[in-house]
């Protein structure tokens, strides 16, 4: 598990996090979801959610561990601070879940996010979508006379702000993985 | 391989139904006598008797049906089980696995159709995996809180032959916590010493955590002397003749126990789950109190009310714990104020809710089980109910003084539960008094069993207070709609005793008071099913009752009460 940067003993096994103080502000919430890698498991996840009303911001999901066959579900969610805990204590009960961390209230993580953007345009558009990629230090990974395709890295955040920018540029498609995150340090 | 692996897990019997993707289990079946096989006659009908059986017993309950239809028959048995925490283990056939996704005869997505309705599920794809996906079945069914699994197997994983693996203490990364945390338990001792008035609301989870659970509650409400009250499934797990039982509580539970609840300062809850049925309107449930919730399910914990002690933990572990703790910090008790609490609590008690008068030539659903009481309740026995009234009336009117004698649809309120149930209870316990206390339209959902009950000479008792309605329908329709009795009237009933002696059973009617003692003593003393048609009263209300979008101290007693009691915020409410 050390392997995978997660700290143990999170949210299913202490009584101690189950005691949240409740408001009925909406919080954004990051969870990272370690799951055995076997057929219907995403499913198992997502029908949880659909079937108790709970939201998806983004959900992005791949094998992180072949030989200890562990897959690992990052989830963007929102909600009170008790659905938030309902949200976890659910997780937790899936049996094929092995642990469930908050990434957003067990200390600090970092959130990536991969996109692509294409823009199509001509002339000074084109020029100003070059320019401002590089400041934002996206790549071009497809071009055409008429359009370039950029890849972009970072915090969901700065993606989006990419995405305002290029918008007047010409932006015609966005394809973005949803964000991948680890908690900071040991 | 598969008859094997029950064997080798305990299973004495199975209930199921044959079809063609199940072939090579049933021919298994057929060559050897280690395992009876239970014949039931709708797939249904043979997840509740396996509930039946589970519950009677504390062992999980093993089904084996077909694919497509069988499967899709058995969802809504899996869904029960899993609402009120029953450890199944249902085995489906599957089409071959070279034809899964080719829409063949009688296929269906069933891992997919059952992944909502089960606490774990398995496609079995490969021979060598069978067995040991079985012995996991079993480990994931019975550990933590119970609940429903299914294994789905295609005909060729059936027919090959593979490597079996015995069970092994277990390998299974799933182990849920039982041991509840020191450090909350001696929170919740020191809470009990300071209370003035606390209350021990108790619920399913003292039953599935064994009857030693259940012996260390009694332990436990003796030696504190705290009221006790319990949830529909949790009756049976402290004696209802016991001195601080106050009955049970929740929308149709009694007066004294829901006041208690309302006015304690300590509540203690035992393995229930703040269900809506229990607390009536959230923020007026309990205001007073500081809360203590034990559940061996973190999920229940903060679900529904903010609890102040969570204790994540096994019943039975947590109480041990609990009393050694409290013992050892010297046995205290707010005596004084306890004992004033109680004084309230038998003022409380005095205005005796289920108080009703048996006059006339007609009788009273409730006089019916009062004498069924009377005249059963020295008998080994067990009850069945359906859902609706009779099912609250039951649970008023019937004493419970042991778990695992009370077996009944409490989450999902499945119509047509207590009939195949009361099946699978008689089989697990052949010598015993088995009683389903049914209505009529709830009885008929599952009447084909009759020919289970009489194939396999289980003198199953099926006790129906016939009034002619969808009672408990009926009541909220008078209560909630104007007295607009839409689809409530059971139109074109049977006759029940020539039903019964169609299918080779003994029928009886009553519908005289002064015959009612008479016909329950020769249903009791029959050696063999029984139909018992008794006609009650057709109007009677089941009281006391919370309405919905109410407080506990807002009950209704009786008639008197009823007029315009529910508003149209409440009556949105189910």
């Amino acid at each position: 598990m050390s392997a995978l940067k997660i700290k143990k003993g999170a949210t299913s096994h202490s009584a101690y996090n189950l005691r949240p103080t409740f408001s009925d502000v909406e919080e954004r919430h990051t969870l990272a979801v370690l799951v055995e890698n076997e057929p219907g498991v995403l499913a198992r996840v997502i029908g949880l959610f659909s079937g108790r009303g709970y939201n998806i911001d983004s959900l992005t999901v791949a094998e992180v561990d072949h030989t200890g066959h562990l897959s690992r579900i990052t989830i963007v969610t929102s909600g009170t601070p008790q659905v938030i805990e309902q949200i976890k204590a659910q997780l937790g009960r899936i049996v094929t879940v092995h642990d469930v961390h908050d990434l957003t209230v067990e200390g600090a993580s970092v959130e990536r996010e991969l996109a692509m953007f294409k823009v199509s345009g001509t002339g000074d558009k084109r020029v100003e979508a070059l320019r401002l990629a590089d400041i934002f230090r996206a790549r071009v990974v497809d071009s055409t006379l008429e359009s370039f395709i950029f890849e972009i890295t970072g915090a969901p955040d700065k993606i989006d702000a990419f995405a305002d920018l290029m918008r007047p540029l010409g932006l015609s498609d966005v394809a973005r993985t949803g964000v991948a995150a680890l908690s900071r340090g040991e | 391989m598969i008859v094997q692996a029950l064997i080798d897990q305990g299973v004495d019997t199975v209930f199921g139904y044959p079809g063609g993707a199940v072939l090579p289990i049933y021919d298994e079946v057929f060559q050897q006598n280690a395992i009876r096989h239970i014949l039931v006659r709708h797939e249904q009908g043979a997840v509740h008797a396996a509930e039946g059986y589970a519950r009677s017993t504390g062992k999980p309950g093993v089904v084996i049906v077909t694919s497509g239809p069988g499967a899709t028959n058995a969802v809504t048995g899996l869904t029960d089980a899993l609402m009120d925490s029953i450890p199944i283990i249902v085995l489906t056939g599957q089409v071959p696995t070279f034809m899964i996704g080719s829409d063949a005869f009688q296929e269906a997505d069933t891992v997919g159709i059952t992944r909502p309705c089960t606490k774990h599920n398995w496609l079995v794809k490969e021979t060598d995996a069978l067995s040991g996906v079985l012995h996991e079945a079993f480990h994931v069914a019975t550990q933590g809180r119970p609940g429903p699994v299914l294994v789905d197997i295609p005909k060729d994983v059936q027919f090959a032959t593979g490597t079996y693996m015995p069970p092994k203490p277990s390998v299974s990364h799933y182990q849920p916590k039982v041991k509840g945390d020191m450090e909350e338990i001696t929170e919740l001792v020191a809470a009990m010493e300071k209370a003035k008035k606390p209350v021990f609301y108790t619920g399913g989870g003292v039953i599935n955590s064994g009857p030693a659970a259940s012996q260390l509650l009694r332990e436990l409400v003796k030696a504190t002397g705290f009221p006790i009250t319990s949830t529909l499934m949790g009756l049976g797990s402290y004696p209802a003749s016991g001195q601080n039982w106050l009955g049970m509580l929740g929308m149709h539970g009694l007066y004294q126990a829901n006041m208690a609840m309302h006015d304690c300062d300590l509540l203690i809850n035992i393995g229930a789950r703040f269900d809506d049925r229990i607390t009536g309107r959230i923020d007026a449930f309990s205001p007073k109190s500081t809360k203590a919730h034990i559940d061996i399910d973190p999920s229940s914990i903060n679900k529904v009310i903010k609890t102040d002690i969570p204790i994540v933990g096994d019943v039975g572990h947590v109480l041990e714990d609990i009393l050694k703790v409290w013992k050892s910090r010297g046995r205290k008790t707010n005596s004084e104020a306890v004992a004033k609490w109680w004084q309230q609590i038998e003022e409380w008690k005095a205005i005796d809710c289920l108080k009703f008068t048996q006059t006339g030539k007609v009788i009273k659903p409730q006089h019916a089980l009062v004498r069924l009481e009377e005249l059963t309740r020295k008998h080994d026995r067990y009850i069945c109910t359906e859902v609706g009234q009779h099912q609250m009336w039951a649970a008023q009117y019937l004493g419970f003084e042991d778990p695992n004698r009370w077996m009944t649809s409490g989450g999902l309120g499945t119509m047509g539960y207590g009939f195949p149930a009361s099946i699978g209870v008689q089989m697990a316990h052949p010598d015993a008094l088995v009683i389903n206390v049914a209505g009529e339209a709830s009885w008929l959902m599952n009447m084909q069993e009759m020919g289970t009950a009489v194939q396999y000479r289980l003198p199953v008792k099926q006790f129906i207070l016939n009034n002619e309605r969808l009672g408990m329908v009926r009541q909220w329709q008078e209560l909630l709609h104007g007295e607009r009795y839409s689809q409530s009237w059971s139109e074109a009933l049977p006759d029940f005793v020539k039903l019964a002696e169609a299918f080779g059973a003994k029928g009886i009617i009553c519908s005289d008071p002064d015959d009612l003692d008479d016909a329950i003593m020769e249903m009791i003393t029959h050696d063999g099913p029984v139909i018992f048609d008794c006609l009650v009263e057709k109007h009677e209300n089941c009281f006391p009752m919370i309405p919905s979008g109410k407080a506990h101290n807002e009950m209704l007693l009786g008639e008197a009460q009823t007029q315009g009691v529910i508003d149209s915020k409440g009556s949105v409410l189910v």
